[in-house]
């Protein structure tokens, strides 16, 4: 635990110097989208690696974040700082409500219910377009603003950003390394002897599932604010799947992991388009060499790796 | 301390347990024997929630916990463990004891993330009770290692230390001995009678009979689904049916 927030200590410190590091540019804009991926993927790994419940309708929650807060910022001008929480908890009550039947599920019939989830809410962005503008978008969403200072620029949204992912990622592994989060990784090690020591493994899942959806919809109505336009699909199927993939190829029940794995599938893409034309394909097969070669993900796989090369070093991996 | 009244269980067109009913009494150590097939398991089961019985009752303290799921018979101080015992194997050993320490504590999600200072000296707490029953058990010296990376007698040992976190009044064991060598065996013996002296009621499933007449004060005998005898271990030993009963079965 000491050593989780040493570790953390240090990276908050790297996150703080990054932009004179890296003299501004147009690197800032895409750590947003680290930032923003990398709160995106923790949530998601809360349910995924600590309570052992997948989720394919994470890109719901976090659309249902950003689109509850742009419309209530454009089409009824209410603050932007007041629209964040009232989406966070309208998001918390939906998934709350509707945790309680779908998670009485599991495996793939966990699965394929998010999945529905999350395709009815982009069917519904989609399709109420008087609300949100449908498949054209919602523009005209204004930016945060504290104290007379506008998060406008990629340098102050950057700052913006990782102070909420920062946040998150404490909380996070409080929150693991803790009374809740030993029973949520003892529901996933076995449901049945949790159940007996007096978890109720029930209420458990609901709590989290609805904690990681609000967490999600936090950082839709930041996606929103700094982007300042939104459209159907950014939210769709095939950003919960490469959510899930962030999760996985980072590391299962790693907070550290999380933001690895959301770095790399962001990077990623960038650093490939000076391969256009093969980039798909190299990406698809960095990530299967990955899942091959790293079955615990990058925060366990990197260290490894490095004690191969380096020799035998002690040292552990987890974090 | 412990009733059950009538429990009946079928399974499709088997079944399992007919109408058996026993008591069992505060600060006793019960064995529940039989040849393989006679329904221990099932009945373990039903009294630790995690099958519905088709009929029958069960009592805890003489409050009707019929159906009650495992998590309220564990706010009601009632423990099992498993006979392919079930850790927590991602977890350390001492975590998997703080895990049974889950009802004595009360913080919730909120104050477990923003570390609230009374989640902060609960956690404390919750630490030294299990180090506490590390203690007990005997396995202090393996409380940073992985539960998955544990020998099956240690392993054995964490689960018991796992469920005394509950502070059980009442604690159920599914074959406790199974994959225990003898020296082991002899061990679990004096921890048993230690658990005992402590006020906890004992109630174990047990293949081994030299453990079951070395450590316990009655024993009920399951046949077919059926209760066969009940009485003390010389009683049981000397039951003309029992011996029928074992030298019908080859097992
Ligand atoms: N889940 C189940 N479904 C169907 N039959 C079962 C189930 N569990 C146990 N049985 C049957 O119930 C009977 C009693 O089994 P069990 O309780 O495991 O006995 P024991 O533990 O004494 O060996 C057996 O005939 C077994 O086949």
């Amino acid at each position: 635990m000491k050593k989780d927030l040493l570790l953390f200590s240090a990276f908050a410190l790297l996150v703080a110097a990054a932009p004179q590091l890296f003299k501004g540019g147009y690197l800032m804009n895409v750590l947003v989208f680290v930032g923003i991926n990398t709160m995106l993927a923790v949530a998601l790994n809360l349910l995924l690696g600590y309570a052992g419940q997948i989720s394919l309708g994470h890109a719901g929650f976090f659309g249902l974040g950003a689109y509850l807060s742009g419309i209530m910022t454009t089409t009824y001008s209410i603050d932007p700082w007041l629209a964040m929480p009232i989406a966070a908890i309208v998001v918390g009550i939906i998934a709350c409500l509707i945790g309680f039947p779908v998670l009485k599920l599991k495996g793939h019939y966990l699965a394929m219910a998010t999945l529905g989830l999350g395709i009815i809410i982009f069917i519904v962005f989609n399709e109420t377009v008087d609300l949100t503008g449908g498949p054209s978008g919602l523009s005209g969403i204004p930016n945060l603003k504290i104290a007379g200072v506008t998060f406008d620029s990629d340098v102050k949204n950057y700052y913006l950003i990782w102070f909420f992912t920062l946040a998150v990622m404490l909380f996070s592994l409080n929150l693991a390394n803790s009374r809740v989060g030993r029973a949520l990784r003892a529901v996933h090690d076995s449901e049945i002897a949790a159940q007996v020591l007096g978890v109720n493994a029930r209420i458990l899942k609901v709590q989290v599932f609805t904690l990681s959806a609000i967490i999600s919809s936090i950082a839709g109505s930041l996606y929103a604010h700094t982007m300042t336009f939104i459209s159907p699909a950014s939210f769709g199927f095939n950003f919960s799947i490469e959510l899930l993939t962030m999760v996985v190829i980072g590391g299962l029940g790693s907070i550290f992991g999380s933001f690895l794995g959301a770095a790399l599938l962001t990077l990623l893409p960038e650093f490939l388009r000076a391969v256009n034309d093969y980039d798909i394909i190299i990406y698809g097969a960095l990530l299967m060499v990955m899942v091959m070669f790293m079955p615990g993900g990058l925060v366990r796989g990197i260290p490894a790796l490095y004690r191969k090369i380096f020799g035998q070093r002690k040292g552990t991996g987890n974090a | 301390m412990l009733e059950v009244s009538g429990i009946t269980q079928i399974f499709g067109g088997v079944t399992a347990l007919d109408s058996v009913s026993f008591k069992i009494a505060k600060g006793d150590i019960t064995g529940v024997i039989g040849p393989n097939g006679a329904g221990k398991t099932t009945l373990f089961n039903i009294i630790s929630g995690i099958y519905h019985q088709t009929a029958g009752t069960v009592y805890l303290e003489g409050k009707d916990v019929t159906g009650f799921p495992p998590e309220r018979l564990a706010r009601l101080s009632m423990v099992r463990t498993f006979q392919n015992i079930e850790l927590f194997g991602g977890m350390t050993v001492l975590e998997n004891v703080m895990v049974g320490m889950h009802t004595k504590s009360t913080s919730g999600l909120l104050a477990c993330s923003f570390k609230a200072p009374w989640s902060i000296s609960e956690e404390r707490r919750i630490r030294q009770g299990a180090l506490k029953w590390l203690d007990f058990t005997g396995i202090t010296d393996l409380a940073d290692q992985k539960a998955g990376n544990l020998p099956f007698g240690k392993g054995r040992l964490l689960e018991i230390a796992r469920a005394l976190a509950v502070e059980p009044r009442i604690i159920l064991m599914d074959e406790p001995a199974a994959g225990l060598n003898s020296q082991e065996t002899l061990a679990l013996a004096a921890l048993i009678k230690r658990i005992r002296d402590m006020d906890i009621t004992v109630v174990l499933v047990e293949h081994d009979m030299e453990l079951v007449m070395d450590i316990c004060d009655r024993i009920v005998v399951l046949n077919l689904g059926k209760k066969l005898a009940e009485g003390t271990p010389q009683q049981i030993q000397e039951s003309p049916e029992v011996i029928a009963a074992y030298l019908g079965d080859d097992d």
